[in-house]
Formats: C-alpha cells, sequence, structure tokens
C-alpha cells in the first residue's frame, strides 16, 4: 500500500502547487482593487491603468498582494484552501436539511443518478439481449443507439424536462431519464460484447448438452459477460452523474449539484462553484469505486479476478 | 464384443462453401462402428477426421448420404443426449469450479441435487481429481482440466463418446499417463469410443479400430482392425505386432499424400 500511496500524494501535491500559483495572476488585479479600495499604495494607480497590464508584470510590482489574491471573497480562481474550506463548512458544519448543505444538494442529485442509472443499466441489458438473440434488432438497433448519444445532451436536456413536466412529472424522474439517457449506451455496447464473447467450444458444448438457449443465456452468455458489464457499469455510472447535474441546469432548479452550480454562477459565487464541481468529482469518483469494489467481489466468487 | 452398430456411415459427403470454393471435408465416406469399440481417426491436417466426428455430434450437416447414430440421425441422437464430446481444448468454464463444470451437463438435463453430487463424486475418482472439485480450472494444469473435461462427458449415461484430440496440447508425458487411463476407463465403462489424433503410436496404443484418412478431399483410405489384446501396458509399444500395426497405419497415411 505504501508504494501505491507516495505517487499519488506527489502527484496531489503537483496539482495543488500548479493550482496555487495560478492563483496569484488569475486574482491579482481584483486583489490590487481591493487594496486601493482600502488605501494602499499600488502601482500602477488606478484599475484603469492596470486593465491592460500583463497579470504576471503586476505580481512582480506588488508583491505585498500575494497573500491577498488567496483570500478574496469571489476570487476569479478560488484557492484550493478556500474551495476546501467551503466544502468542509457546507458538508460537515451543516445540517444536511440545511439548503446550503452540499449534503443535502448531492443527495438530490444522487438519488437521481441511481435511479437514472437502474433505469439505463436495465434498457441497456435487455437492449443488448434483444440485439444478440433478435437478428431484426441486430441490424437496427446499434445505429439508433450511436445516433442518440451524437446529440448534445445539453441540447435534449431542457426538451426532455419539459415534455415530462407537461405530463405531470417533476422531480428526480425527468433527470433520472436524463441520466438513463446517458448510461444506457456504454451497457448496450459492453453487453453486447459481452454476451457474444463465449467462443464456439463452449457454444457447440452446450449444443451437444441439447440445451435450450435461455439455459445457454443464463449459464454461460451472462457469466462470460459479466466483466464486460462492469466495465460498463464504471462508465456509466459516470455518465449518470453527468445527466442528473446537467438535468438540473436548464430548469433553474432550487436543489441539487447542479442548481448549485447555476446559482453559484448567477451570483459569481465562484467558490460555490468549485466545491460543488469538487463535490461532484468526489461523489462520482465514490460511486466508480464502490462499482470497482462489487466487480471485485463478484469476479472473485467467479474465480475470474 | 457385441456386433450391433452405432455408427453407420453411408455414402457421406461434406462439403463446405468458402471465399475460395467448396472445399469438399469429406467425400463418399462409408464406415460402420460397433458397440464397444475403441476407434481412432488418423490423418493429416484437413483430412476431415473432426469433421466427421462433428458430423456424428450433429455439429455439422452432411451434403449429402446418410450417417446413424443408435440407428437414428445425428441431431436426434443429440436431442437423446446420446453422446458426450470432448474437445481439443478442455472448455471449462473458468467461472465454475470443476465440480461445477462437471454438473453442468446435469443441471441441464435436469438430474436431482443429490444425484448431480452422486454422479460429480463418482466420474472425479474416475479421473483422479477427487481432491481438486472446488478449484477453478485455471488452478489446475492443462492435463488436468483435460481429465475434467473427460470426467465432464462421463457424467451423464453417453454410451458414445466422441473425443477430437483431446491431448493434442498435452507433452509426451501426460498423454501417455492419460491414454493409459483412458484405456482402463474405457474397459470399465464398456463405452464406445470415437477418438481423433495425429499420433500414430496414441492411435495404436489405444485403438480396436483405426481410420486411417486422407485429405483434399477428406477421405478414408484404410480401416485396419487391430489384432493386440485389450490388455495394454505401455510397453506394448514394443511389441513386433504394434510396430507392424503402425506401420500399415504409416503407409496408410503416406498413400494418401501420393495421390494428392
Amino acid at each position: 500500500m505504501r508504494r501505491s500511496f507516495l505517487p499519488i500524494i506527489v502527484v496531489i501535491a503537483g496539482l495543488l502547487a500548479i493550482w496555487y500559483a495560478a492563483v496569484v495572476p488569475m486574482n491579482i488585479k481584483m486583489a490590487l482593487t481591493a487594496a486601493e479600495r482600502i488605501g494602499i499604495a499600488v502601482t500602477p494607480v488606478g484599475a484603469k491603468e492596470r486593465r491592460d497590464r500583463s497579470a504576471m508584470r503586476l505580481v512582480v510590482q506588488n508583491t505585498f498582494a500575494i497573500k491577498d489574491t488567496f483570500a478574496l471573497e469571489r476570487p476569479r480562481l478560488p484557492a484550493p484552501h478556500q474551495v476546501a474550506t467551503e466544502l468542509w463548512n457546507s458538508t460537515i458544519n451543516k445540517k444536511i436539511t440545511s439548503k446550503r448543505s452540499l449534503v443535502f444538494h448531492g443527495w438530490i442529485t444522487l438519488s437521481s443518478t441511481l435511479l437514472g442509472f437502474a433505469i439505463g443499466t436495465g434498457l441497456g441489458i435487455l437492449l443488448a439481449i434483444g440485439i444478440v438473440y433478435n437478428r431484426a434488432m441486430d441490424m437496427s438497433v446499434m445505429p439508433w443507439a450511436i445516433a442518440s448519444q451524437t446529440i448534445p445532451i445539453l441540447a435534449i436536456a431542457p426538451m426532455i424536462i419539459v415534455v415530462f413536466n407537461s405530463v405531470g412529472l417533476q422531480g428526480i424522474v425527468p433527470k433520472a431519464i436524463i441520466s438513463a439517457y446517458l448510461s444506457f449506451f456504454p451497457v448496450v455496447v459492453g453487453m453486447v460484447k459481452g454476451l457474444r464473447s463465449p467462443d464456439q467450444m463452449h457454444l457447440d458444448l452446450l449444443k451437444t448438452y441439447n440445451a435450450s438457449s435461455l439455459e445457454g443465456f443464463w449459464k454461460l452468455r451472462l457469466p462470460s459477460s459479466m466483466p464486460f458489464l462492469f466495465a460498463s457499469l464504471k462508465i456509466g455510472i459516470a455518465a449518470s452523474l453527468v445527466g442528473a447535474i446537467v438535468g438540473e441546469l436548464p430548469t433553474g432548479a432550487v436543489r441539487g449539484l447542479g442548481a448549485r452550480l447555476l446559482s453559484g454562477s448567477y451570483y459569481g459565487q465562484t467558490i460555490q462553484i468549485w466545491s460543488a464541481l469538487l463535490a461532484a468529482a468526489l461523489l462520482a469518483a465514490s460511486l466508480v469505486a464502490l462499482i470497482g469494489l462489487l466487480q471485485r467481489l463478484t469476479l472473485n466468487r467467479m474465480g475470474m479476478s | 464384443m457385441s456386433q450391433d452398430p452405432v455408427i453407420e456411415a453411408r455414402s457421406l459427403n461434406l462439403t463446405f462453401a468458402t471465399n475460395d470454393g467448396p472445399v469438399h471435408a469429406l467425400s463418399d465416406v462409408n464406415l460402420t462402428i460397433n458397440k464397444g469399440d475403441f476407434v481412432s481417426f488418423i490423418g493429416p491436417s484437413g483430412c476431415g477426421k473432426t469433421t466427421f466426428l462433428r458430423a456424428l455430434a450433429a455439429l455439422e450437416e452432411p451434403t449429402s448420404g446418410t450417417i446413424l447414430v443408435n440407428g437414428q440421425t445425428p441431431d436426434q441422437a443429440r436431442q437423446k443426449r446420446a453422446y458426450g464430446y470432448v474437445f481439443q481444448h478442455a472448455g471449462l468454464y473458468p467461472w465454475r469450479t470443476i465440480a461445477g463444470n462437471i454438473k453442468l451437463p446435469l443441471e441441464i438435463m435436469g438430474y436431482s441435487k443429490s444425484e448431480q453430487l452422486r454422479r460429480t463424486d463418482e466420474v472425479l475418482r474416475l479421473v483422479e481429481l477427487e481432491d481438486f472439485s472446488k478449484k477453478f480450472p485455471w488452478q489446475l494444469s492443462g492435463g488436468m482440466q483435460q481429465r475434467a473435461s473427460i470426467a465432464r462427458a462421463l457424467a451423464f449415461d453417453a454410451e458414445l463418446l466422441l473425443m477430437d484430440e483431446p491431448f493434442g496440447a498435452l507433452d509426451e508425458i501426460v498423454r501417455d499417463h492419460l491414454n493409459e487411463q483412458l484405456l482402463e476407463l474405457w474397459k470399465r465403462t464398456n463405452k464406445t469410443i470415437c477418438f481423433v489424433t495425429h499420433s500414430i503410436p496414441e492411435a495404436v496404443f489405444l485403438s480396436t479400430k483405426i481410420v486411417v484418412m486422407s485429405p483434399r478431399p477428406g477421405r478414408i483410405t484404410d480401416v485396419i482392425e487391430s489384432s493386440l489384446s485389450v490388455d495394454r501396458p505401455l510397453e506394448i509399444r514394443d511389441s513386433t505386432e504394434f510396430i507392424e500395426i503402425a506401420q500399415r497405419v504409416r503407409e496408410g497415411l503416406r498413400a494418401g499424400h501420393g495421390s494428392e
């Protein structure tokens, strides 16, 4: 374990260093304007003068302001510790029922993610079975599935929300549909490949037993598709989360990580945006890790890992 | 040995359509195999020995001619589960344990749970794998995997065993050992065995009847009734009788090549 931790820590430290280094020039103009306003001498004088100066030059000329760039209230680029503090305050330090709690918003997004993931996975598996067992579906479904993924989800998401709203469906279901729309595709592709993965000898063997095609499915095709299924599920669950967040954007939703991103951008709350982004990334990472754990357990039991 | 024919092939032809034109895998094959025979099919690649076995198993459809297994068409025989098939590679399902693999045909054929267990134990003992029932295939050597796949074919009551180069991928020493075991098993169970091989010593050592085949078109060039006794220690391979039969097989193979 120790051997794998060290590289990870080095990479994270590197990323943080780059992030901190970027914060200074990104925020220097705002920091200088703020400093000037409370009567500190800056060079050159006047925001207008500084507007066209290069950020690096301003940093060099006003080194005293570097520390200020890390502590602005609405920075162009928040510093890592600001995001971390906001993340901490809006998760651990808030009641989870509060409208400002990221746990609350995360849960809203997570519930439609999981619902959409379940729908998408189920649909994907059913379509894959249809494609593998039915020639007509084999010839016709895949082009449509591919076409569905070439449409930008941002373009179609508002339509889905509006259409479902007009038939009285609100809340997590329309968002889940968008999640499902994104997550069924990797499952279809993976499962078609997986269900077709048994080699001819394994299929011939079942034929010599005069096995039905139902037995062929349960005893051969399904088990041999498991590694493919899990690879697809990992992509699918991350796509589901993206779908749920995107589904929260166009409606002006008041709850969910997407709503948090949207309100952050309305009010210039960059720290809020970044912490919501980070929360979404952490959520996605944990979901993928969870699928990875399920994969390990399942394949271990099947003697295949 | 009784003289009931288990397999009868009459003017059997089988042609594959390929991109390079038709391939005559089997041309005018006539053969009778009796109950309790151990028949080896030997010949170079492309002589149709595997195709003949697959036609017996209803895995290939003959183009013309008739083939009967227990007096029925191969497909009827397949539906009656009249034969066990052992493939060139063990073909065990990697997600099933050895016992699980042997249970596979029994599950499909609807044996009761207790009967499945009894038969699995029995055939595992037969191929000396009783200590490995809970292992997964990858935990076993190639020879042990092949023994497990033979056990799988023995687990249900098929009187006919079709074996397609089952020991082809194994080394000489393991092969000798498995040949002895197979012979032992055949004597004990009195099954009819059709055995495809590339190896002349293997064919002569195992068989009561050796079918020599040659390619393009795939056909039978010689059928040799072995005069060796049923009790065969490995040393029999040094006897004059054995060498004479091997010689005849070799000549048959050479004659087949000469007509190209």
